[in-house]
């Protein structure tokens, strides 16, 4: 792997460095908050993050800069920014870690967003169980405003930027944007249906940004270093800079790891993750999260950028990588991520609602030696009732783990199924008639 | 009543929202760090203040797992049991737990020290088998480590084994 330089963990890469606002000025903090109020035009930093090519970090990656074009210019406002750090995406744990060891590098991306889209107030909306990370940031954000870096006439530009900690109480749902902003509004967390969009119609019915805690780390180092610098990083066009991937799983060194979104599967897994804890061979990976489609050793070398994960058929969504080794179920990995889904579908819509409780209860089935041969036509069937028919991305998430390990392991469940029928003919069951569906 | 020592917190809490009602989830994830669940007398008071009917306090508490409704032990002991935990035994250790205490997941012991309840992932998928207990996570945990913890949480009511500001790999 070539050499590069950190962005996002550069600071806390330092031993020793806790986060205070001290040690952040130290290391240029604020320095790019300071040059825009200094009288940069906010069309001028909207176009710089757009030639930057950054693209959202919190899973659907869509590029930063179009999102906050989208917020009209003339409305009298109030508008809003609402900080994404409900971090609920099994795999995933990089925002904790910005924010409970750089939480400055995050409100000065904050700072600089809500300056840019013209918002007076912006929300960090923190899932309820990162206790230590709201503490961190309520701190910090106190830090900041005694320094004058937030709070009204920041550095006598006559600008007020107020943020504040929003505490979740444990719901995935939540992270998806317009969930997160009915939560917000101290409602239950479920998503809204679209248009209109956040940009017109967003918190309170005012225009509004949400942005992934590790997409507005970003920005004072766009403003900084310019927005050449950060495109040349990656592949760029479309997939620039550098990404926190997560690594989890049967890795000998489990963690957070910074890389170029141009670096492989390999680079991570066997190198920095230091291969498989029991020296097995690697069996799967999860490369984006719970809600992208498992790859297979036969994927090991492709680039995590978003556009090569796609072309491999699955997602780089929020970065978490997961690791399972040979001797691991396929079923029962598929089992475990639909138990999760199950739990945590909101209930809106039917599809998912019904689905998630359906696949479960087949899944059981057949990990228990249960299951009959119908059973996988049925999954493969509520899978394609789901995807697409439901009002935000968790019906496509939640049969992901589904419709890839059905692809690639099918053998598996039909092992299994074949067990269930030989125990079946052994026990004499009679045999129950299934509806056709 | 309950909330007449946090006045100022209330007070300050309220402006910062143009719309009381986006203080509910605050003021429901106070009402469980005094009363250690969400009372029906803290709903109908958190109603008033919102100028919100209690039912609608009651929908919208239902729909997030971390509020308990009942009362439970004084610990709350979450132990995630999602895929990338699962991968690294976190079951064997909810095992483990349920026969150190004596008790069932979603069980109290009789003493109403501890409530055991087997969570989903809890973002710290990089350092399971982990647990959080009240507001602390506690990770790459083994059985003799969550001993500890329990024993320590028994004793002085605290444990050392709690995470920090996370940071892993630990910066070289």
């Amino acid at each position: 792997m070539e050499p590069f330089e950190k962005i996002l963990t550069k600071n806390m890469s330092n031993p020793g460095y806790v986060g205070s606002l001290q040690e952040y000025e130290a290391v240029g903090g604020y320095q790019a908050l300071k040059k825009v109020l200094a009288g940069v035009p906010q069309n001028d930093i909207i176009e710089m993050v757009k030639k930057s090519g950054l693209r959202g970090r919190g899973g659907a990656g869509f590029p930063t800069g179009v999102k906050w074009s989208f917020i009209p210019k003339d409305h009298p406002g109030p508008k809003y920014l609402c900080c994404n750090a409900d971090e609920s995406e099994p795999g995933t744990f990089k925002d904790r870690q910005l924010m409970e060891r750089d939480p400055h590098q995050v409100l000065e991306g904050m700072a600089i967003t809500c300056y840019t889209i013209g918002a007076k107030t912006g929300y960090i909306y923190i899932r309820g169980e990162f206790r230590l990370g709201a503490k961190v940031l309520e701190k910090a954000i106190q830090e900041a405003n005694q320094a004058g870096h937030l709070g009204e006439n920041v550095h006598g530009s006559g600008v007020t930027i107020k943020l504040y900690v929003h505490a979740g109480a444990g719901a995935y749902i939540c992270g998806e944007e317009t969930a997160l902003l009915e939560s917000l509004e101290g409602k239950r967390g479920k998503p809204r249906t679209k248009p209109p969009f956040p940009a017109t119609h967003g918190l309170y019915q005012k225009p509004t940004v949400v942005n992934n805690v590790e997409t507005l780390a970003n920005i004072p180092h766009i403003v900084n270093r310019g927005p050449e610098w950060f495109a040349s990083i990656g592949v760029p066009p479309k997939s620039t800079g550098t990404r926190i991937f997560c690594l989890s799983g049967h890795v000998k060194n489990p963690g957070n790891y910074e890389l170029p979104v141009n670096a492989t599967f390999r680079d991570l897994i066997m190198d920095l993750g230091g291969g498989m804890r029991s020296n097995k061979p690697l069996k799967a990976f999860i490369p984006g999260g719970a809600s992208a489609p498992f790859l297979t050793p036969d994927h090991i070398d492709v680039q995590m950028d978003f556009e090569s994960v796609a072309m491999a058929g699955s997602m780089s969504g929020s970065g978490g990588i997961t690791v399972m080794e040979e001797d691991t179920s396929m079923v029962w990995a598929a089992l475990r991520l639909m138990e999760f889904f199950y739990h945590e579908s909101c209930g809106k819509c039917t599809p998912c609602r019904e689905g998630s409780s359906w696949i479960v209860q087949i899944l059981q089935r057949i990990l228990n030696k249960r299951g009959k041969p119908e059973d996988l036509n049925t999954l493969t069937e509520i899978c394609n009732n789901i995807g697409g028919r439901t009002v935000c991305a968790f019906g496509d998430a939640e049969i992901a783990p589904i419709q890839s390990t059905l692809k690639y392991w099918r053998y598996e469940y039909e092992a299994l199924i074949a067990e269930a029928e030989s125990l079946r003919a052994a026990r004499k069951e009679k045999e129950i008639p299934v509806l056709s569906i | 009543m309950l909330f007449e020592n946090h006045k100022d917190y209330i007070d300050d809490l309220l402006t910062r929202y143009p719309i009381k009602r986006s203080a509910l989830l605050p003021l429901l994830n106070l009402a469980q760090k005094e009363e250690g669940y969400v009372s029906q007398g803290a709903m109908r008071e958190i109603a008033s203040m919102l100028d919100l009917t209690p039912p609608q306090v009651f929908d919208t508490a239902t729909f997030y797992t971390m509020l308990n409704l009942k009362p439970i032990g004084k610990y709350h002991v979450q132990v995630c049991r999602s895929l990338m935990c699962a991968l690294v035994k976190a079951d064997n250790l909810i095992e483990w737990l349920q026969k150190h205490l004596g008790i069932s997941v979603g069980q109290t012991t009789s003493d109403k020290m501890f409530t055991l309840s087997a969570v989903e992932c809890l973002g710290s998928c990089g350092t399971g088998p982990m647990m959080q207990i009240n507001d602390d996570y506690y990770e790459r945990l083994t059985e003799s480590k969550v001993g500890k913890i329990l024993e320590g949480l028994k004793q002085i009511g605290d444990s050392e084994l709690k995470s920090g500001p996370y940071m892993v790999p630990e910066p070289r």
